[in-house]
């Protein structure tokens, strides 16, 4: 990408429209990354203004630039770093006094300012006065209005744009008066000037009135400006101590105020109010939505609904894009090398295993799609602010926080959900510790891939309890999640920091579908970006683990001699019939088998009888002597072929399969399933299981197909149910009780793992992430199996004393209160 | 008084604000500060948090919190 000429920076708080207007800027030219080390979403994008390339960068939404988290920190240090050459500061006009205290800050740190006045139209509509002639004097900045959610305005703002970017304003800095402080900071600036390396872009004046704050991060800045700053350091803690000794006023509260009166002067003088008391729709809709009882009501319907129309109606939308992901299957088996008569090319294997593990996740892409954009009309309503307000008391005692809902029903709160998002969702949270809580706890939810497994074990083993088997499923991750929240904040995350549930309810605003269809590709672009490359990184080394060392001399030897014998009976089969001498070659057996799968595969898809003779022509057309075998009719010799065809097909399926356990067996990750049974022998789980679940990891959908590759005694012998509820395996409810609570507390699959590192920033607590579910899990499946082999309990019996277990452990759990919150920080007066 | 002890509908008058350090500055920044007057609308279903109404900005605070900023009722 060409380097842009001239940067600018979009500045303002949070619910001020800063995103419309972004949008009404750049247009389609968007692109989201992350600012480096943090994980706050870097928008940026561009436009030709005056024809320069303008490179647009959206700071993201914050209150004040003290630096209170990472998003403070991100776009002070943007704006500190010169690269803007000005920035449009977007305030919410029906909020002037509070916006104010941002543009105040801006000002002061002597940033070139055009100050956008936006949602003008609101402000009409509350019957607001604004003159932002009289703002335009006071701040010495430009002013424009705008009403950009009604594409009012636009132009005025690029045109502003273009005169400052060609003549930028030449005012001083704003300086506030900040009175009994004053002389304070002027000794400061003073010693500041004489440290100076020379002239500096940035204002000595907002340098010192941040160190005699206080704050700490402010000093490495400082330190790479000016040399002598351990002088500075110790000059500005004097003075700010000095200050505190005098007045008695926190400086940080002391700084906060003046700029305070600052906005509250300013605002006074340029919006006159009539009609105060006048009730805001907003209001209005708040008096139902958090109302004692239709609160709670309208939030469960809305979490169903957003359930039932992603998840349900999302997975009905799968059964269209399936044979798309099918037919580039399709496509892969056709360009990679076929199979021989026994042996199964490894290239084939790998690309089709690849593109089975990336298949399983491109599959969701529907339901992501359908889930990010009502997430996203939810975020732009306003409505999530009043889910957390709602949930939060409930969420609070488990260490969790009322944003945590969010995250939460992204992550399966019911049935079916993703890890993925879920974590990503996690960012919001602006209370630390609450935050790792939910980011560690939310993978234990139930993520869709977990479902195939649990319906394949409740159709096996629990026909008779379906109802009941299902409701603990889908309840008792909840019951798991709230406990083991809990647990963590009191012991590893006790000493992170928590922050104070400050939370603006924004007004209610009606979505833009631009927005909401923006948000919801985007997301779903960064998922895929994110996950399909790691899945496809982490199933491939699953595949060598599978498919190494190989079978070994003997094993090849035996499966060779099988398939002479084969090709053998099966010429003296046809000897006589003038059919004889066929297939004398195994690739000319091959072949015809081949051809008769084929034929009955497609025979099979076929629903009607048109279609059906239909085929039969293209099959005849293509081979007229295979399709008389196939098809054979009255001819007798035909008949005795068809046989022995259907006969040698078997066999060959069935030495394939062989093969293919052999080989599962002697690979390494078979081997670890075995090294793993004296452990997990006593959760039930035998190697085979240990290997399915060992190849869970890159992603949970492939248990089932595991499994199936391993319960797999004859491709015929009916559904892996069956297969499985068979008693020959040996596997029973209670085997299937216990792995089924594995499951739940199944560890996240990589693509998970990998978002908690990019969400907690560190490999130790995704390694806890792992960890602990493992643990817990494994555990669990124990004390089912085992327990419950020893009380000669049934698996639904087991299920049900499992499920009381964690009800009593989760009640136990929010009775626990944690000692006070803020005994440890020090109480100062404002 | 403290503002927990205010109930919904009540509007009361902010003297100080203790636990001056994140809580108060964070109020500050949000536009909320002693002098102003307060609005408490409404309690969560579970009583906790509340939301309180400070010149038509909406926020909402823990109950615990609230216990930091103290109140004079005013009619």
């Amino acid at each position: 990408m060409k380097s842009p000429d001239v940067m600018i920076a979009l500045a303002g708080q949070p619910n001020c429209g800063k995103s419309t207007v972004f949008n009404a800027l750049t247009g389609a030219h968007q692109h989201v990354a992350n600012w480096p080390g943090v994980t706050v979403d870097r928008k940026s994008g561009w436009r030709i203004i005056g024809g320069r390339r303008v490179e647009v960068v959206d700071l993201p939404g914050t209150y004040a630039l003290t630096s209170q988290s990472p998003e403070e920190r991100v776009a002070r240090d943007f704006l500190l770093s010169g690269r803007a050459a000005l920035a449009v500061n977007v305030i919410d006009a029906t909020r002037l006094r509070q916006g104010l205290t941002l543009t105040i800050q801006l000002l002061e740190m002597g940033v070139p300012l055009i100050v956008n006045l936006n949602m003008m139209d609101k402000a009409i509509h509350r019957d607001l006065t604004l003159f932002p002639g009289k703002l335009e004097n006071l701040l010495g900045a430009p002013v424009v209005t705008t009403s950009m959610a009604r594409r009012h305005g636009a132009n005025d703002l690029l045109h502003t744009i273009e005169e400052q970017l060609q003549a930028p304003g030449t005012s001083p800095p704003l300086a506030v008066d900040y009175g009994e402080m004053e002389p304070f900071l002027r000794a400061l600036e003073k010693q500041l000037l004489v440290e100076s390396p020379g002239r500096s872009f940035i204002p000595l004046r907002w340098v010192a009135v941040r160190l005699i704050e206080g704050h700490a991060d402010i000093r490495s800045l400082i330190q790479e400006r000016f040399p002598g700053a351990s002088e500075v350091f110790a000059l500005a803690e004097r003075n700010r101590l000095a200050f505190e000794a005098k007045t008695g006023l926190a400086s940080v509260v002391h700084i906060a105020l003046c700029r305070r009166q600052l906005a509250e002067s300013i605002a006074s003088a340029c919006v006159e109010s009539f009609n105060r008391n006048k009730l805001s729709t907003s209001e209005r809709i708040d008096r139902i939505v958090c109302h004692r009882l239709a609160g709670p009501l309208i939030l469960i319907a809305i979490i169903y609904l957003l359930y039932y129309l992603s998840i349900v109606q999302g997975y009905r939308l799968t059964e269209y894009t399936w044979p798309l992901l099918a037919q580039l299957r399709q496509a892969v088996e056709w360009v990679t090398p076929a199979p021989g008569f026994i042996e199964a090319p490894l290239v084939t294997g790998f690309f089709l295993w690849l593109t089975d593990s990336v298949n399983a996740l491109l599959n969701y892409i529907p339901i992501f799609f359908i889930l990010f954009a009502l997430i996203a009309i939810l975020e732009d309503t306003g409505y999530m602010p009043r889910m957390a307000f709602i949930m939060d008391r409930l969420l609070n005692r488990f260490g969790l926080h009322g944003q945590s809902v969010l995250p939460m029903v992204l992550g399966g709160i019911y049935v079916g959900g993703c890890a993925v998002p879920a974590v990503m969702a996690c960012k919001g949270i602006p209370d630390e510790r609450s935050r790792l809580a939910t980011i560690l706890t939310v993978p234990m939810l139930n993520c869709m891939a977990k479902v195939p497994l649990y319906i394949l074990l409740v159709n096996a083993y629990f026909t008779a309890h379906k109802g009941m088997a299902m409701f603990f499923i889908s309840s008792i991750s909840l019951l798991i999640v709230l406990p083991v929240a809990k647990l963590l904040s009191l012991t590893v995350l006790k000493h992170r920091e928590t922050a104070p549930f400050v939370m603006t309810l924004p007004d209610y605003h009606l979505p833009a579908l631009r927005g909401v269809l923006g948000k919801a590709l985007e997301r779903v672009w960064l998922f895929l970006k994110k996950i399909t490359t790691i899945v496809a990184a982490v199933a491939a080394v699953i595949f060598v683990l599978l498919q190494f060392p190989g079978p070994d001399e003997a094993q090849t030897a035996r499966y060779e001699a099988q398939k002479q014998l084969m090709v053998a009976d099966f010429n003296q089969a046809v000897y006589g019939t003038r059919y004889a001498g066929i297939a004398q070659s195994e690739d000319s057996l091959l072949d015809l088998i081949l051809y008769g799968q084929a034929y009955r595969k497609s025979q099979m898809a076929a629903w009607s009888a048109a279609k059906r003779s239909e085929i039969d022509k293209r099959y005849e057309k293509k081979n007229a002597l295979y399709f008389s075998i196939v098809r054979p009719g009255v001819d007798a010799g035909a008949q005795k072929v068809n046989r022995a065809l259907r006969l040698v097909t078997r066999q060959r399926d069935s030495l394939l399969l062989d093969a293919r356990r052999d080989r599962l067996e002697s690979s390494f990750l078979g081997r670890l399933g075995k090294a793993m049974e004296p452990v997990t022998a006593w959760a039930g789980f035998d190697w085979r299981i240990n290997v399915a679940l060992l190849g869970a990891l890159a992603a949970k959908e492939s248990t089932v197909a595991t499994l199936g590759a391993i319960y797999a005694p004859d491709e015929n012998a009916g559904s892996l149910e069956e297969r499985m509820a068979a008693d020959d395996t040996g596997v029973t409810q209670l085997h299937a009780a216990a792995l089924m609570i594995f499951m739940v507390f199944f560890p996240p699959c990589v693509a998970a793992a990998i978002a908690v590192k990019i969400q907690a920033g560190s490999v130790a607590l995704m390694l806890l992430a792992i960890g602990v579910p493992a643990a817990l899990g494994l555990g669990s499946a124990m004390l089912i199996f085992s327990g419950g082999k020893f009380l000669g309990m049934t698996g639904i019996t087991a299920l049900g004393a499992f499920y009381a277990l964690a009800l009593s452990l989760t009640i136990l759990a929010g009775c626990i209160h944690p000692r006070g919150r803020m005994t440890r920080s020090k109480e100062e007066n404002i | 008084m403290t503002l927990d002890q205010i109930l919904p509908g009540g509007n009361c008058r902010i003297l100080k604000i203790t636990y001056a350090d994140r809580l108060g500055v964070r109020l500050l920044t949000m536009g909320v500060y002693p002098g102003m007057i307060l609005r408490v609308v409404r309690n969560a279903p579970l009583r906790d948090p509340m939301e309180i109404e400070c010149e038509q900005i909406f926020l909402s605070l823990r109950r615990k919190e609230a216990q930091f900023i103290e109140v004079v009722p005013v009619s």
